[in-house]
């Protein structure tokens, strides 16, 4: 039922796509808490997907299921159409606080998930010697995560994330713990590595405006148990170039219109 | 420390209590406390002595391989323990109670079971060091970063990856301080087996000179030893200091 509703938002509104990622009827409970109940989502192939919702509401735990870090009480996942047993390298996941390797330089943090599938020392430092560059940590290669911001570190465990070319890339609020001018440059980058990179990302946010911001789909969740209860498809603004989305009516709107129905989530 | 405006260079003070020594010494107080200079004309002689050189062989060769064997055993021991419920269940107990057991007590036992020689001493000193260097291992690992952890989770790390390149180096800093307290520790060990369990190295130096009111020697034997822990001790804070950089932010 909820997932036949979903489907039928998304063909609503773009046609029918094909999803890179679907849950289907997902539960998890913790003992007696319901944390998750009977959700079911999918995810459209090259796009960024938020999970939007008030604290508590089970994002990071549908992430961390879909991630295959965390094992749901029923339902499941499918990645590229097979299902997910545990973590595989058709995904990589971004974390909220970095999970850098204090002790290891920027290069090595980098090239650590290539470390784990056997890519042999010298191929793996040019990859990441790439992505470092593309993330504009370039020339701190050596560095190690505490001589950086934290901003820098966010861009580390980005750069590790996208050097193991994973189809899809999931993100746990990777920008919750930087501060806001980082946050708005992260943001708009973020929309050029959707546009480029062809990848399907899975971003968790608190942050209505981040989410409507970066978003080709929102899907809100609402707590106790965690539901799909909107999806929002924004579609006017995203070809307007990243200085005009702030204030475009529809941006507001949007805003506006998932505040109204979470407002009394919030305690 | 700065006295009248100049930098004292560390461990300073060592010089002040050196010439107490001297002076209580020269003082001809007690036989017990002979003149510093002269422990050190003593402790230059009895550097040359085949009889030192082979009680300092005897002595390095158990303490290093009691402290071998504790490393060895207690490091990926403290890790499992700190990793796994059902272990940790079962070893902690007997782990506090070790650590805070007056272990001399339990040499003459050791004797039974292991004999009279050098496997006994190694044995001893082993069970000095070990506990300390477990329940330390254990701390850091119960300390570590859930998501680096998932993190090597999440990018495919197998157990084996996870153990070594995660766990011991994220537990590092815990890992060594229990080290060097576990070596501190030892250097009692091996000196207690010497002198309990069969009478050779340093512990029969002092057996040896003590009983023949070789003051003299005595002391000088005793710095050496001193000398020989604390150097091993500050090497082992400089590995930690080397690593602090990362304990306060894991």
């Amino acid at each position: 039922m909820a997932m036949s509703q979903t489907k039928m938002a998304v063909a609503e509104a773009d046609g029918v796509l094909e999803s890179a990622v679907s849950t289907r009827n997902i539960s998890k409970n913790y003992g007696e808490v319901e944390a998750l109940r009977d959700l079911s989502l999918e995810f459209p192939r090259g796009q960024l997907t938020s999970l939007l919702g008030p604290s508590g509401c089970g994002k990071t735990t549908l992430l961390k299921i879909i991630a295959g870090l965390l094992e749901p009480t029923s339902g499941e996942v499918e990645v590229n159409g097979s299902k997910v047993t545990g973590p595989g390298p058709d995904r990589a996941f971004v974390f909220q606080d970095f999970a850098l390797l204090p002790w290891a330089s920027v290069i090595r943090n980098v090239s650590f998930g290539l470390e784990m599938r056997g890519v042999a020392k010298s191929e793996r430092e040019a990859i990441a010697e790439r992505y470092i560059r593309e993330v504009g940590l370039a020339g701190f290669e050596h560095a190690y995560p505490h001589e950086l911001s934290g901003g820098m570190r966010q861009r580390v465990g980005l750069a590790r994330a996208l050097s193991v070319d994973s189809q899809v890339l999931l993100m746990d609020e990777p920008f919750s713990a930087v501060d806001e001018q980082t946050r708005r440059k992260f943001q708009e980058d973020l929309l050029g590595l959707v546009q480029n990179e062809n990848k399907t990302f899975i971003f968790v946010t608190h942050s209505i405006e981040e989410a409507v911001y970066v978003s080709d789909q929102i899907a809100i969740l609402l707590p106790r148990p965690s539901r799909v209860s909107e999806i929002i498809r924004p579609s006017g603004f995203r070809n307007k170039g990243v200085d005009n989305i702030r204030r475009d009516p529809e941006y507001l709107d949007i805003v506006d219109e998932i505040w109204a129905s979470l407002r009394t989530y919030v305690e | 420390m700065k006295l009248f405006g100049y930098r004292l260079p560390g461990m300073s003070s060592l010089i002040i209590w050196g010439l107490l020594w001297e002076i209580v010494g020269q003082l001809g107080l007690t036989f017990f406390v002979p003149p510093l200079s002269e422990v050190i004309v003593t402790l230059y002689e009895v550097i040359q002595t085949s009889a030192f050189q082979k009680a300092l062989f005897e002595t390095a060769y158990a303490f290093l391989a009691g402290v071998f064997f504790a490393i060895i055993i207690g490091i990926p021991t403290g890790i499992l323990m700190g990793r796994t419920r059902l272990l940790d269940e079962l070893l902690l107990p007997w782990v506090n109670v070790f650590l805070s057991a007056p272990l001399t007590a339990l040499v003459p036992v050791l004797m039974v079971l292991f004999g009279f020689g050098m496997k006994a001493i190694i044995i001893t000193t082993t069970l000095f060091a070990i506990w300390i260097i477990i329940l330390n291992s254990r701390a850091g690992v119960k300390q570590i970063n859930r998501s680096l952890v998932e993190m090597a989770h999440s990018f495919g790390a197998s157990p084996t990856d996870a153990f070594f390149k995660i766990y011991l180096w994220a537990a590092l800093p815990e890992i060594l301080g229990g080290v060097r307290i576990g070596i501190i520790r030892a250097v009692k060990g091996v000196i207690i087996g010497q002198l309990l369990i069969s009478i050779v190295g340093f512990g029969a130096l002092f057996e040896l000179y003590s009983a023949n009111f070789l003051m003299g020697h005595f002391w000088a034997v005793l710095i050496v030893l001193f000398a020989l822990a604390f150097t091993i001790s500050e090497f082992l804070a400089y590995l930690e200091r080397r690593v602090a950089y990362y304990a306060a932010k894991r």
